[in-house]
């Protein structure tokens, strides 16, 4: 394969001398679907924390098209085409469903440019689209605080996707959703797959096996193994994690 | 409900503009001039505070900038109260023989109606630049400003030689066009002049605060730092409207200092910087009809109730706070748009009862 997209190389996180992760190195190449599974702890949530810019990693390196991320600042690394949704879904709860994509959607982030342009008609459009495929279009013009749960996991995706990343992180989009939402959700990333690498981090394994994605395995801040679910739900290591040891 | 938020600035202008003046004597309408010029200020704060949620202890320092900048020139330019060197008295009290330089300026009119705003916006653009900047919010952010309130506080008033110190400067006795500044005349231009300014303020908070760049407002107020996952830079959005309200403020304290006839460090006192925030938060933060509403209620009421019960005004100010806060969230404009006065009416069986869930679902018709 070619050079990766995001790299990241021995990275180690310590909060206070102890380690959300210790020496993590992974490879994300474009285009490529990842889940990454793991107990509490595991440091997923960190991993992608390092990635956005939100922690900065005590050693290690992360470079994104071979340009290092480290103390590069949040508003740049999601500019550089790195979106995020964070594990509960955060939407801006006084902005209409339509505003908080359109906002998501401006081409042009800078203060002047929202200031003096207006939203080109083909973003609107595409805002439209989105809004319509994850079925919010009739709640376009209702605040996003007043929204269900579900509802705003969706929002928050759609929101990522008007941001037009080419890479998707997303943490936990289906916990407190309902088996047939996990369902829509499932189909919905996996609509996204073609043009965007997306790395998807769960603890509901029927959704893993649904989006059917590679899985790679977090345990103390480390990748524990890498590989198809089947494969990976076999492997004593991961039901050791997850299980405990084995009885005595 | 619609149609009713939208003609409310039409009614409000049209009050001010023929019912007031008709109704009021010169003294009344003289009043009314100064809480017109403090609804600048409370818009001000709206646009800082309602939308983007930086809560300001100390707007006071813009406002009273502004007075300074007007004041000053008044003086320099009204021959009766020059003292020897033709500069104003009270520099010679103080032994002061030549006009400090930074002063020097303000002789001229046309460099004073800038400096009034120019110089409020610098100062808050460089302050909030650093403050902003440094990823300071929330709470350290008011005691920051307010801290910067006490700085300028003393220094104008410790500062006699430069400002006539706790003194202030006064404009009642200047003249402007050859007439005396605090005459009935002129106090009437006055009021028109800011009953003009008031809803060009109202039409330049609006332009902030509409389309893209007012939602990314109300998306700081609401998470600044997923904000900054979008890709948004809050540091210039809260810079410029920080700048804004600056300029804003400034304009207002000018135009409250011609009326009210003088500019003192007062202006600059934590209280008074205090109730700026009260105006807003009584008549309806994150509206922009609400804070001017605000602002000429709670001033009104202050008015009369130091007329009848001169004492009693901190009580009645400090009990429409809790009033307002406990039971009006929204602020007195808030309440009846958010159909608070639709409630209450219906509590007495003067108006039908809100529709509830049920019923809602059912008739629940998608907005385009």
């Amino acid at each position: 394969m070619s050079e990766p997209l995001l790299e990241l190389n021995n990275v180690s996180v310590s909060f206070d001398g102890f380690y959300a992760l210790t020496d993590l190195s992974l490879k994300l190449y474009k285009g490529e679907l990842k889940s990454i599974i793991g107990p509490n702890g595991a440091g997923k949530t960190t991993f992608l924390d390092v990635i956005t810019g939100k922690v900065r990693p005590t050693k290690g390196t992360v470079t994104f098209k071979g340009k290092s991320l480290l103390g590069v600042s949040e508003q740049q690394i999601s500019r550089c085409g790195i979106g995020r949704k964070f594990q509960t879904p955060r939407v801006f709860d006084n902005l209409s469903v339509l505003r908080n994509l359109e906002l998501s959607a401006s081409p042009d982030k800078s203060a002047f440019s929202l200031l003096g342009s207006k939203l080109s008609q083909s973003s609107k459009d595409e805002v439209h689209r989105i809004m319509n495929y994850v079925g919010l279009t009739p709640f376009a013009n209702v605040k996003a605080g007043s929204l269900s749960h579900g509802q705003k996991q969706w929002l928050a995706i759609a929101s990522l996707v008007a941001q037009s990343p080419e890479v998707l992180l997303l943490d936990e989009p289906v916990a407190g959703l309902t088996d047939e939402e996990t369902l829509r959700t499932a189909e919905l990333i996996k609509s996204l797959a073609g043009d965007h690498t997306v790395v998807v981090i769960e603890h509901d394994m029927e959704f893993i096996r649904d989006l059917g994605f590679d899985v790679t395995v977090l345990h103390q801040g480390q990748v524990l193994t890498e590989g198809p679910l089947e494969k990976v739900k076999s492997d004593p290591r991961v039901i050791e994690v997850y299980l405990g040891p084995p009885e005595q | 409900m619609k149609l009713f938020q939208r003609l409310v600035p039409w009614i409000l202008l049209a009050i001010a503009l023929f019912i007031l003046p008709a109704a009021l004597d010169d003294f009344r309408l003289n009043l009314f001039g100064r809480y017109f010029a403090l609804s600048i200020t409370a818009l001000a704060i709206d646009l800082i505070w309602g939308y983007t949620g930086l809560l300001s202890l100390g707007q006071g320092i813009f406002f009273a900038l502004g007075g300074y900048a007007v004041a000053m020139n008044l003086m320099l330019n009204t021959k009766s109260l020059a003292g020897g060197n033709g500069i104003p008295k009270f520099f010679e009290n103080y032994g002061v023989a030549q006009l400090p330089f930074f002063w020097q300026p303000f002789w001229s009119p046309i460099f004073s109606l800038i400096a009034l705003w120019m110089i409020p916006a610098a100062v808050a653009g460089v302050v909030g630049w650093l403050i902003f900047r440094n990823r300071i919010k929330g709470v350290y952010f008011s005691i920051i400003t307010q801290a910067a309130l006490m700085v300028f506080f003393h220094f104008f008033n410790g500062q006699q030689k430069l400002f006539d110190g706790t003194n202030g400067l006064k404009t009642s006795t200047t003249e402007l066009f050859g007439q005396l500044v605090g005459s009935p005349e002129m106090q009437v231009w006055f009021y028109r002049l800011t009953v003009v300014l008031l809803p060009l303020a109202f039409l330049v908070c609006r332009y902030f605060t509409s389309g893209r760049f007012g939602d990314a407002l109300i998306a700081i107020r609401d998470d600044e730092s997923r904000l900054r996952f979008a890709g948004f830079n809050p540091v210039p959005f809260k810079t410029i409207v920080f700048l804004v309200a600056g300029a804003l403020c400034g304009i207002s304290g000018a135009l409250y200092t011609v009326q009210s006839g003088i500019v003192s460090p007062q202006y600059m006192s934590i209280s008074f910087s205090i109730e700026m925030v009260i105006w807003v938060a009584v008549g309806g933060r994150g509206t922009l009809v609400g804070p001017i509403i605000g602002a000429v209620v709670v001033n009104y009421l202050r008015s009369l109730v130091s007329e009848a019960l001169p004492e009693a005004w901190l009580f009645v100010q400090g009990a429409l706070f809790i009033f307002v806060v406990v039971l009006m969230p929204d602020g007195i404009y808030g309440w009846i748009t958010k159909g608070g006065l639709t409630t209450f009416l219906a509590a007495f069986g003067i108006a039908k009862k809100s529709k509830t869930y049920p019923q809602l679902d059912k008739e629940f018709i998608p907005v385009d």
